[in-house]
């Protein structure tokens, strides 16, 4: 079978999304469809689902021009979605999951349940999609929720798989089972769209490659055809440095010294066991680890948003262990939060409100209690201007940014301050090629202007390349301290999974 | 390490407010829409109120049958009659306008302590308490002293304000530490209040001498809102500085929240209390504030019931303000502006609505069905946007980005 987009175009006021996009899919093949966070992919995929229609252009299913009034009839049509964020109703079953919308019913019109749960598990066994039908979902890790989102695909028998972003919420390890999966489908003769912006992914999985930048296909390539370099100037329409350009790091004094802490998380379950650890004045330190090793408490506990259990924290020789977030940033720590769209930013505030957010008390901010928006308004131009953030004005919300740019506006916030010790936690994740090289160049930066800086990634690509020291956190202590430049990627990778090379 | 440092300053269910709820509060939506969408939900509910009209003209109705003219001209007759009355009442004369103004200055006070809640995220429904708690603090003071004009009704205002306060931190604070829902606690405390009142004002503390029914003393004419047109000796006349007084905190009530550091980090909490908790405010310390501050404007507005118009305590005067200040503080977006506006508006229906009740056949309980037709087409944006097909909506609806991941 052969899925045809032609010309394509998609207008919203004041931009365009889509501009005559062309592309095919056909079975028993994976079209990687790489692009930067605004490049229209999401767009074009939601015009293929039926929840957008295009101003101009065709769909063509086996030379048969087809129109889509809504999901329901991209379904029909065989066409299948796997969002990035799943559409799971947490407390049903994995069976009644995948059923909901077409449950199968008897003679009498009552929901056979039997039956489903059969043909969830023919689906499963067939393409190797291993998943207990009586689970519950919320129980379940989310690489196998993902599992449950292919299965309610290929239940309502689809023949064009769309996946967008699916790795972004999975480890190294269920992106390896992931990618299995999907080759199977392939094989089994679906064919598969995958859309995303990482470039190492896309060259491993995909058959064909359509680069997409600013609405427009702006070319086709085949993994044997090219390179990630080559990728990612098609992508962003420049060369790109995707290594992390530094120099050797001249470490100096310590700044922050962690010792023998203790960190429950919000169930009260103990996540950081006793771990102690030190980053000097101009050095990058890396944690690397696979998620919910209790990464996260700790980020919080230095941050002072979460009270150690027991256990110091010292700041430049100053025991600040009991110090709240204010206490902490007062005394020159900056902070990138995990979450930023929870913590980092208030959504709806103004890019100016957002970049006063933690130092508005102050002056020139505030005089008394009373704010200073003018002086607010200066230092956000200014930092606007000198941090690269892109948009059109600095009185619109936060959430009207991408997420690169939002997270520009952290990083500026963060940044400008006169910080000692930088602390950032997935500094990078879900970021386009062109920020992510920014943003690293801007921590190197801070690096070679004294600054200590401790950085807490899943990404361990990210940790490897930046890190001057890398160290490996696995069930909430520290089990390796390495040098990036000495050792592989599966060692560590063999560390970040409690064993030892 | 102790209890009292850390723990405390995280919010206790660690969820930002919901969508629905900014949407609904008016708190994360561009100013065109914050216009727009009130606008065209009164003129909706007005016609509404149109066929409400024209389905209960029972007289009307039978004559569709035999002679469509007449019922048309009666149909006709009844709609313009009302609505004529409802203006005439509401601004038609100096009467009128005073009597919407007399009805518009607890209103507003009402509507801000609503709307402030709502900034902060807080949806505080115990304003009807806190008036009440309020007034009767106004009551003591202004019957305890014998003080010039210009001390005694500033000292009357300040006791309303800290007995509405005390009132209303009590659920900001539980919510704060124990995370109970203000929604549950300011419904309770407002039965309480409710009740509690009945109670002073048979006690020997409030009851007027000589009375065995729940009334209290008249307030010392030194601590009344002196009525603007007083010089009129119109005794039909009533608007008292208590409007002025209501306009003025309502200006206040905006430079607290947009001009200070408090009113930024009041607004912070309400849009995301963990981002305001990672930004080091005492989110704690934010939602007993906030809710004092509600309850000191509650308070307010239970003093200017006593002090423009009643001049003593009775069972329940409060008279409903503090739920019709809900409505309000929607109808206003939640910004001070627009609960003067509102305030205004409902005064004026009020008011209008008592002359259309006389002067027509129409029931006065037409307005409480147009006021709750409002609150529904607020509440449902969506509808208003089909029907006039407008585009609005939130700010992060515009495109001003790409459309990518």
């Amino acid at each position: 079978m052969e899925l045809q987009l032609r010309g394509i175009t998609k207008r919203f006021p004041g931009v365009l999304a889509n501009d005559s996009v062309d592309l095919t899919a056909r079975s028993g093949e994976i079209l990687g469809l790489l692009g930067e966070n605004g490049a229209g992919k999401t767009t074009l995929m939601n015009i293929l689902y039926g929840l957008y229609t295009a101003d101009e252009g065709q769909i063509i299913i086996d030379g048969q021009e087809r129109h889509f009034e809504g999901p329901g009839d991209a379904i029909e049509a065989g066409i299948g979605m796997v969002h990035q964020h799943f559409m799971l109703v947490p407390v049903f079953t994995v069976t009644e999951n995948v059923v909901l919308g077409v449950e199968p019913t008897n003679f009498a019109g009552i929901m056979d349940m039997k039956e489903a749960a059969r043909e969830v598990h023919e689906i499963s066994s067939k393409y190797g999609l291993e998943v207990d039908p009586e689970a519950i979902t919320e129980d379940i890790p989310v690489g196998i929720q993902q599992r449950v989102e292919i299965i309610k695909v290929l239940f309502r028998e689809a023949e064009f798989l769309v996946f967008d972003e699916p790795t972004a919420v999975l480890t190294p390890q269920e992106v390896e089972e992931f990618f299995g999966i999907i080759r199977g489908l392939r094989d089994a003769g679906k064919a598969i769209i995958f859309i995303t912006h990482k470039l190492k992914e896309v060259l491993e999985i995909s058959d064909r490659i359509a680069v997409l930048r600013d609405g427009k296909v702006v070319g086709h390539t085949t993994p044997a055809e090219t390179t990630q370099e080559a990728l990612a100037e098609m992508m962003v329409g420049r060369p790109v440095d995707l290594l992390v350009a530094k120099d050797v790091a001249s470490p100096k004094e310590v700044v922050l010294r962690v010792d023998d802490v203790f960190v429950t998380d919000t169930r009260d379950q103990i996540t950081v066991k006793g771990l102690s650890l030190e980053v000097k004045a101009g050095e990058i330190v890396g944690i690397a680890g696979i998620q919910g090793n209790g990464q996260t408490e700790l980020v919080e506990m230095l941050t002072g948003m979460r009270p150690a259990a027991s256990g110091a924290v010292y700041l430049n020789g100053e025991d600040v262990t009991d110090e709240g977030p204010r206490g902490i940033h007062s005394r020159g720590v900056a902070h990138i939060p995990e979450d930023r769209q929870r913590r980092g930013l208030v959504m709806n505030f103004t890019i100016t409100e957002n970049i006063v957010l933690n130092t508005y008390y102050d002056p020139p901010y505030s005089k008394g209690i009373v704010m200073d928006w003018d002086a607010a308004a200066a230092a956000a131009a200014k930092l606007v201007e000198l941090f690269d953030v892109r948009t059109p004005s600095i009185s619109i919300p936060a959430n009207s940014l991408s997420g690169g740019n939002q997270q520009k506006v952290i990083v500026a916030r963060e940044f400008s301050r006169d910080v000692k010790l930088i602390i950032a936690a997935q500094p990078t994740r879900g970021l386009d090629v062109g920020s992510i090289e920014y943003i690293h160049g801007r921590i190197v930066r801070a690096r070679d202007a004294g600054v200590a800086i401790l950085i807490v990634s899943t990404e361990l690509d990210e940790v490897m390349a930046l890190s001057d020291r890398l160290l490996v956190m696995f069930d909430g202590k520290i089990v390796a301290d390495l040098d990036p430049t000495q050792v592989s990627a599966t060692d560590v990778g063999l560390y970040m999974a409690g064993a030892t090379p | 390490m102790s209890d009292q440092q850390r723990p405390d300053t995280s919010p206790p269910d660690g969820k930002g407010t919901s969508q629905f709820f900014q949407d609904l509060t008016g708190l994360g939506i561009d100013w065109r829409s914050a216009v727009l969408v009130p606008v065209l939900a009164i003129i909706t509910a007005l016609l509404v109120g149109v066929v409400v009209i024209v389905f209960t003209d029972l007289e009307a109705l039978r004559l569709w049958g035999s002679d469509p003219g007449a019922a048309l001209s009666k149909t006709w007759s009844s709609v313009s009659g009302g609505y004529k009355a409802l203006f005439v009442g509401s601004f038609g004369s100096l009467r009128a306008i005073s009597e919407t103004m007399v009805g518009a200055a607890p209103l507003i006070l009402a509507g801000l302590s609503v709307a402030i809640g709502f900034r902060a995220g807080l949806f505080n429904i115990g304003t009807e308490g806190q008036m009440l708690i309020g007034g009767m603090s106004a009551i003591l003071v202004g019957v305890a002293f014998q003080l010039p004009l210009f001390l005694h009704l500033p000292l009357a205002l300040i006791g309303a304000a800290i007995g509405g306060a005390v009132w209303g931190a009590v659920p900001g604070i539980l919510r704060a530490k124990t995370g109970a829902h203000e929604v549950i606690t300011t419904i309770m405390l407002n039965l309480i209040a409710l009740n509690l009142v009945v109670y002073l004002l048979k006690s020997s503390l409030f009851q007027a001498e000589g009375r065995t029914d729940p009334i209290s003393e008249t307030v010392a004419v030194s601590a009344r809102f002196p009525r603007l047109f007083g010089y009129l000796h119109d005794s039909q006349v009533r608007v008292t500085a208590g409007i002025i007084f209501a306009v003025l905190v309502a200006w206040f009530i905006y430079w607290l929240l947009f001009k200070t550091t408090l009113g930024f980090e009041f607004r912070a909490v309400g849009m995301n209390p963990d981002g305001a908790h990672y930004a080091g405010m005492n989110v704690v310390f934010l939602y007993g504030a906030v809710m004092a501050v509600a309850g000191a404007l509650g308070g307010l507005a239970g003093a200017d019931q006593i002090l423009s118009i009643l001049y003593r305590g009775s069972p329940g005067f409060s008279a409903g303000i503090g739920f019709d200040a809900i409505a309000l503080a929607l109808l206003g977006r939640s910004h001070p502006a627009g609960v003067v506006a509102a305030g205004v508006l409902f005064g004026a229906l009020r008011s209008g609505g008592q002359v259309m009740q006389v002067e027509t056949d129409l029931s006065i309980d037409l307005i409480l069905v147009i006021q709750a037709l409002i609150v529904v087409f607020i509440a449902a944006p969506a509808l208003i946007k089909a029907i006039y097909r407008v585009r609005t909506g939130r700010a992060a609806d515009l495109p001003t980005t790409g459309w990518g991941t």
